[in-house]
């Protein structure tokens, strides 16, 4: 009896104080909601580019003292929730923080897939959805479709695109000759690149010499090397997820895959890579990048390995801590939390991110980093769509 | 078949009452309530349909994910061409068509090979939708955009929820669903009495099956974008038999005392410890386990048979003074 009583008064404390947190602070605090995975697939992904991220944004602003609203300093708070990587699951917590937790803003899900199945629902409630962790080519059929949806990551068509042109000023270097081996994981993104880069290769005078596809979450990668290495490549391209971006790298390393060019997609951009390969990393080439020398990005690196405790990827991590930014400072512009004006905001406005100034033309950002490459322990953007200081990309010289 | 009896009208007007309050839920919110009472029924049609099969003969399927698939695939492949009601049929058909191919060749297998076997044929269905969207179109995803809201699918969910239901109960009261009883009580016994138990598994299984495959029909315009990991995600087998155990499968309406309260346990679990849901959730199976061995619906039953037996206790003091 006495412990069923104890539960009981334990309960209903908590009860009350949920209850007097959500009232007390309502008007002083600005409610942010995150919906996105920390259990399922892509919760590796999430825990590196995403929620460090979110969590380094909420550090800055309040230690800024809040969101100038109108004059007002407003903290902002984050509600968090888990999607399980689960479409189902990511709408029914967007569902549950418009309408039962009420936040004034959303920081969009993570990844192509979750972006989209919530997006009609973010759409409904009129919140502004910056996605910055989506790569898709549909992204001027999505911003039409939804006018509230912003498209910040690029196209897997510029992507894809880049690593020809990459390639050719390798081999104008005389760094490679004409022999390419691609390869790639039979998986959305992976496929979307395949099909816009297999004919950007060829229309640059390059010879397929080794082609495959194989399944996502396969895990032996020795007979796609040894098949590439029996064709006697001059660049090894790999349109990637981040298992197999690290399984082929590894596999690469065994094999002493001789090529120019190593190039692997997803999650090369990722910390992580270089701490598996070490010194293997130096010269490979992936997908995505950033300018670790631009002004302030080194300092933004220190800070969030400061405050996050992690490393920030050298790829997404900046553009989810920039859609925040571009968020703020709209709201900061309109002076409300009104999410329509705000909306109208981010559409004609010019924003200074951690990345650099940013416009979206179209609800889309047309300038983003496409192929960076490991050079000397940092990840340097090789290829972009516009953005200027791009590194020289070099050869890739061996494995030791 | 006979009309129905007093006590089965009584039943069936309740029933219809029930279906009608449940069914007002969008005038009352559009919100997250509405969210939430998607997902339980989505999974109630799913534990239903599964049940049907795997309740009397005892064959634990987790091949629910592939005809989910199958059902979403239809639906992403046709939206632009076809009407969506006759999408529904041909998911139906679809996926009762691949639920008879597999029964035929694998029912006579039966305990554990049936259930690997069943695992591996959602991950089959998967690489043969990829394999054949790689070599034969350009993208893996493919992007379903209709007009429908929360409410609508919720509709149809709730529409084919009362068409498994009377589906199951005419089923038990046909001759298929006494055989079954006999199968699923001993298979040997049934073989002798002249039962011809393949293929009454095998029609079980078909049923089951295009059920399924309908239910991922009507949820595939609120994915809006569909590729095959979510499409044939084997999380949903699993849940699937958890919940349907949890609830408990020996009748029609066990697996809605399941899936209701897990689904608002797992909802508080990650509202609550967003950051730990696994453990969380790990937990509240072995508690599950350990405290509800034979599901809900066995505890219930414990409940009404102790119930009983006090009563005729009391009785029998009352006679004895």
């Amino acid at each position: 009896m006495k412990r069923r009583t104890m539960i009981k008064t334990v309960a209903a404390a908590t009860l009350a104080g949920v209850l007097m947190a959500g009232g007390a602070y309502a008007q002083e605090v600005i409610k942010l909601g995150a919906s996105a995975p920390k259990s399922g697939p892509l919760a590796g992904g999430a825990e590196v580019s995403h929620w460090p991220a979110i969590k380094l944004w909420l550090h800055d602003v309040n230690a800024r003292g809040g969101i100038d609203v109108g004059g007002k300093k407003m903290p902002v708070e984050v509600i968090e929730y888990d999607d399980r990587t689960s479409g189902e699951e990511a709408i029914k917590n967007i569902q549950r923080l418009a309408t039962v937790d009420k936040v004034d803003f959303l920081v969009a899900p993570y990844a192509t897939g979750l972006n989209l199945a919530t997006a009609p629902l973010i759409a409904k409630y009129g919140y502004p959805q910056l996605a910055a962790t989506a790569v898709t080519d549909g992204v001027d059929e999505f911003a039409k479709r939804w006018p509230n949806s912003f498209w910040l990551l690029g196209t897997s068509a510029s992507f894809a695109e880049s690593v020809a042109d990459v390639l050719v000023k390798l081999r104008d270097k005389g760094a490679i000759g004409d022999k390419v081996a691609v390869v790639n994981v039979a998986d959305a993104f992976g496929i979307e690149l395949m099909n816009a880069g297999k004919p950007a290769m060829e229309a640059a005078g390059f010879e397929i010499v080794y082609e495959t596809s194989y399944p996502l979450g396969q895990q032996d990668f020795a007979p796609i090397i040894s098949a590439a290495q029996a064709a006697e490549p001059d660049a090894f391209v790999a349109f990637s997820y981040p298992g197999d971006t690290f399984g082929l790298s590894a596999q690469a390393k065994i094999a002493n895959l001789d090529v120019g060019a190593f190039y692997v997609g997803v999650a090369t951009a990722f910390p992580a890579y270089l701490g598996a390969n070490g010194a293997a990393a130096e010269g490979v080439l992936g997908a995505g990048a950033v300018n670790p020398d631009a002004p302030g990005m080194a300092e933004w690196r220190a800070r969030h390995k400061d405050v996050t405790g992690v490393d920030a990827d050298y790829w997404a991590s900046a553009m989810t801590y920039s859609s925040l930014q571009i968020l703020e400072q709209a709201i900061n512009k309109v002076g409300s939390l009104d999410k329509a004006a705000v909306t109208e905001a981010i559409k004609g406005g010019t924003f200074d991110t951690v990345l650099g100034e940013m416009t979206l033309d179209g609800n889309v950002n047309r300038k983003f980093w496409t192929v960076g490459q490991w050079q000397g322990g940092k990840f340097y953007g090789v290829a972009s769509t516009g953005i200027g200081g791009e590194a020289e990309p070099v050869a890739k010289n061996g494995w030791e | 078949m006979t009309w129905l009896n007093e006590k089965e009208r009584r039943i069936a007007g309740f029933a219809a009452i029930a279906f009608g309050v449940v069914a007002l839920l969008p005038l009352v919110d559009q919100g997250y309530y509405l969210s939430i009472s998607v997902n339980i029924v989505m999974y109630v049609v799913l534990c239903t349909a599964w049940t049907l099969f795997s309740g009397p003969t005892h064959y634990i399927s987790l091949a629910t994910a592939a005809f989910f698939g199958i059902g979403t695939y239809t639906v992403a492949l046709g939206i632009d061409t076809v009407p969506f009601p006759l999408l529904l049929v041909i998911a139906a058909l679809a996926s009762g068509l691949l639920a008879c191919v597999v029964g035929i060749a694998t029912l006579r297998l039966s305990g554990i090979y049936f259930v690997i076997f069943t695992l591996g044929l959602a991950e089959l269905v998967r690489q043969v939708v990829t394999w054949l969207q790689t070599n034969f179109s350009s993208s893996l995803g493919l992007y379903v955009f209709t007009d429908f809201g929360e409410q609508h699918i919720y509709w149809m969910l709730l529409g084919l929820a009362a068409i498994v239901y009377i589906t199951g109960w005419l089923i038990n009261r046909s001759r298929l669903g006494f055989a079954m009883q006999i199968i699923g009580n001993d298979e040997t016994v049934a073989k002798h009495v002249g039962i011809d138990t393949a293929r009454a598994k095998v029609i079980l299984f078909i049923i089951s099956g295009a059920f399924i495959g309908i239910v991922g029909a009507i949820l595939a315009p609120r994915f809006s974008y569909v590729q095959p990991p979510s499409a044939f995600n084997p999380m949903i087998s699993f849940q699937v038999v958890i919940m349907a155990l949890l609830g408990g499968t020996k009748r029609i309406w066990g697996p809605l005392l399941g899936v209701i309260p897990f689904t608002i346990l797992f909802d508080q679990v990650t509202a609550y410890f967003p950051n730990h849901t696994s453990f969380v959730i790990g937990i509240a199976f072995m508690a599950i386990v350990y405290l509800l061995p034979q599901g809900v619906l066995g505890r219930l039953e414990d409940l009404v048979r102790l119930r009983k037996r006090f009563r005729m206790v009391s009785a029998e003091e009352g006679n004895n003074p």
